[in-house]
């Protein structure tokens, strides 16, 4: 399952994982803050390059499969205003055995920060901020 | 030509799209950049700037194709 959404189910993300041959499922909820740099969070915005992200994450888990022996995977990212504690992402695998399920969930969101094209800023009280624009 | 913009890209330019004024257009991703960082000095500023050319990263010798969907991505922070 991968998909841009307006607001992460994680149950549902949980239900994509689910497969008879698999003995682990991994998942890694990536939430907001409620700080950054030292100073207050309010909130939050996503915004993204949907068909082109959405292209990214295909690519980024067919690399996973090629690496890992994945029976489910799950990619999603929400995209809009978050509060604090909301969950932006979740990424996931059920594999046969723990360690490909904690190393493949790993490699996911480490490549989705990387490379798909999602833009996060961020709210302060005197300011807001895109977040890693600048060196 | 048609660029789409997005995040702190889409603030430096003031709007979601730039229409490219050159006649004749760039001939490829790196006279693009340095064609935008000249009209947009801010751009010169950030950690780095890709360019997607029908929603794939583009390399500097790639000649961008005038019916081409051509987006700005400033740097990434998903997740």
């Amino acid at each position: 399952m991968i998909k841009l959404v307006d607001r992460i189910d994680l149950n549902e993300a949980y239900q994509a994982l689910q497969h008879p041959e698999a003995g682990g499922i991994s998942i890694f909820v990536g939430s907001v803050r409620n700080h950054a740099h030292g100073k207050g969070v309010h909130r939050l915005d996503f915004e993204g390059y949907e068909p082109m992200a959405l292209k990214e994450m295909e690519a980024i888990a067919e690399r996973a499969q090629d690496r890992w022996p994945i029976k489910q995977l799950v990619m999603v990212h929400a995209l809009g205003q978050m509060a604090i504690g909301d969950p932006v992402v979740v990424v996931g695998t059920a594999t046969a055995h723990r360690d490909a399920a904690f190393e493949s969930c790993k490699f996911l969101i480490d490549e989705l920060k990387k490379t798909v094209p999602i833009w996060k800023k961020e709210y302060f009280d005197d300011q807001t901020v895109w977040v890693n624009a600048h060196p | 030509m048609k660029i789409k913009l997005f995040g702190i890209a889409r603030e430096i330019v003031g709007s979601a799209e730039l229409i490219l004024p050159l006649d004749p257009p760039p001939k490829n991703v790196k006279d693009f950049k340095r064609w935008l960082c000249e009209s947009y000095p801010e751009f010169s500023e950030l950690r780095s700037l890709a360019i997607a050319v029908d929603h794939e990263y583009a390399d500097d010798d790639v000649i961008l194709p005038p019916n081409a969907e051509i987006a700005l991505i400033p740097p990434v922070s998903g997740g």
